[in-house]
């Protein structure tokens, strides 16, 4: 590898640390989403946990959700803004060795994850499951992160700074917040630690962190690189740079309050959340302009997406994008929550984001960047790009809409009652009827995690070789 | 006037700061320096040994 690193040596920018995050970002992303698979099929078939305690549900199922968040979706960042800032600064990173660091420093933030997950080792609060040493290893990786990133935007050499930076900017920045206060606990030992809020004001740091995750780490971010592979792959400006300010501002301010949405009906003060409430209707807009200013540059190069798979990924990630921004502001009203909530209709909202939005925009970028990284001309095959897309397309829509069905099947179930005033259902009742939704679910995530297979082939065979048609060209010539 | 006045004045402030904001970027006097930043992931191009390799796709 390092012989490879030497000959695709950049005279200008380290290409080194984003080879190494593009080529981890597959890898994670594979290992992430077969563990979804495994959970998806204990769900219809519990006797998959063969009764060891650290392959039960419970334990697998934050250690997927670490994966694919921080692994699959942290390592696609990490290599993309370190590409972005520095192709759109014209500057090398400020710091090699830092930059190596986070790159190492991350991987064994994710190795220690999946060690101690499976263990039983857990904080209990939800996307930051990870025990206080870890999370003090993340926090000095991100405080080095946020060196190199801002470092390097400071020895830019052109004025402005690109609308990417300032994306992916304030998701360095405000996860760094969120990650620091919310995981503030006082230890007791090295594996546990207690909370140093109490009650209520706990739930509430908590999804406060929890929301913001998704609006900084798994959106800011991702419009980052939407901002700069998609004028890029569609060889055009963005849409209206004047909207992607105005959307990057509203967007950071009103994401902040959202958290309260994930309270409803709990013992959070009434006003908190109607306040949750009326932040993430007010969401809709903010997150609309993205969309549509990613999806608008495309305007007078619609033909493109005829022959372009890997502008289909972006494309139809922000159309994910649009329609989870939609849903989820709709799943905050409180009338609507108190059907959706504990629900598989908030799984279903997740993976609408997840697998539509945040992983099809990595999917296209590393298409992208992948050729560029490795001095090839384009990928392997575009054939089995486009094949790839296919799959996560269906994989997706077969996903959320079975967990929208078993959403609304439970949620109705759940809220029946008879005239003497009992429940009309018990709860296992609702479970059973819910077993086909788990089935479709369960192929359509198989699916997507087999176009993460594909996608590996053609990466390792850009890698190692030409492209397919440049091979066919030349077996034709001798 | 309780801490609840200031909270209220607290978005009006961040309302008008948000309406100056759209006003400032929608100007016309600052429509080119927008269009040379919206160029900006095409700037290097030339610096960049690839380039005849980017063009293609």
């Amino acid at each position: 590898m390092s012989e490879l690193n030497a000959q695709l040596e950049h005279p200008v920018y380290n290409y080194k640390v984003v080879r190494q995050f593009a080529i981890m970002t597959v890898i994670w992303g594979i290992v992430g989403m077969l563990v979804g698979v495994l959970i998806a099929a204990q769900l219809v078939w519990p006797e998959l946990s063969f009764n060891q305690p650290w392959f039960s549900f419970g334990r697998l199922r934050p250690l997927h959700t670490n994966a694919v968040i921080f692994a699959f979706g942290g390592s696609a960042l990490f290599a993309t803004s370190y590409y972005v800032v520095q192709r759109t600064t014209q500057s090398r990173l400020i710091s090699d060795k830092l930059a190596s660091f986070t790159f190492w420093g991350w991987q064994l933030v994710i190795v220690l994850a999946a060690i101690s997950l499976p263990m039983g080792l857990t904080s209990s609060k939800e996307y930051a499951e990870l025990i206080w040493p870890i999370d003090v290893l993340i926090a000095i990786v991100w405080v080095a992160y946020a060196f190199v990133f801002f470092g390097t935007i400071t020895k830019r050499k052109v004025s402005h700074i690109y609308v990417a930076n300032w994306f992916f900017g304030s998701f360095i920045i405000t996860v760094a917040v969120l990650h620091i206060i919310n995981s503030a606990v006082l230890p007791v030992n090295w594996s546990m630690g207690y909370s140093i809020y109490a009650g209520t004001a706990d739930a509430m740091v908590q999804w406060w962190y929890g929301h913001n995750a998704v609006g900084f780490f798994l959106t800011a971010g991702f419009l980052g690189m939407m901002y700069y592979f998609v004028p890029k792959q569609a060889e055009r400006p963005v849409y209206s740079y004047r909207l992607s300010i105005v959307h990057f501002w509203a967007l950071v301010a009103v994401y902040i309050w959202a958290g309260p949405h994930h309270l409803h009906y709990t013992a959070l003060p009434d006003w908190a959340q109607g306040v949750g409430m009326v932040m993430s209707l007010i969401l809709l807009a903010p997150s609309w302009g993205g969309m549509i200013n990613g999806i608008m540059t495309l305007s007078g190069a619609w033909h493109k997406l005829r022959s372009d798979p890997i502008l289909r990924f972006l494309v139809v990630s922000l159309s994910f994008y649009g329609m989870s921004t939609f849903e989820g502001p709709m799943m905050s009203i409180k009338t609507v929550n108190s059907l959706s909530h504990y629900t598989d209709w908030t799984i279903g909202h997740v993976h609408s984001g997840a697998l539509g939005w945040v992983a099809m925009i990595s999917i296209g970028s590393l298409y992208h960047l992948i050729p560029v990284l490795f001095g090839k001309e384009k990928m392997y095959s575009t054939d089995l790009i486009n094949t790839h897309f296919w799959m996560s397309t269906i994989g997706t829509v077969l996903y959320i809409a079975s967990m929208w069905v078993n959403g609304i099947l439970q949620g109705l179930m759940w809220r029946a009652y008879n005239q003497d005033g009992t429940l009309t259902y018990t709860f296992v009742e609702s479970l059973v009827a819910s077993y086909p939704g788990y089935m479709v679910r369960l192929a359509g995530g198989l699916i997507f995690f087999l176009g993460m297979l594909l996608m590996a082939y053609n990466v390792y065979m850009t890698v190692r070789g030409d492209s397919k048609e440049a091979a066919n060209t030349q077996a034709a010539a001798a | 006037m309780d801490i609840n006045d200031l909270r209220g004045l607290s978005t009006v402030l961040l309302f008008i700061a948000f309406v100056g904001l759209c006003f400032w970027a929608y100007s016309s006097r600052r429509k080119a320096e927008f269009d040379e930043a919206a160029s900006l992931p095409f700037a290097d191009e030339s610096t960049s040994k690839t380039r005849s390799q980017e063009t293609h796709k």
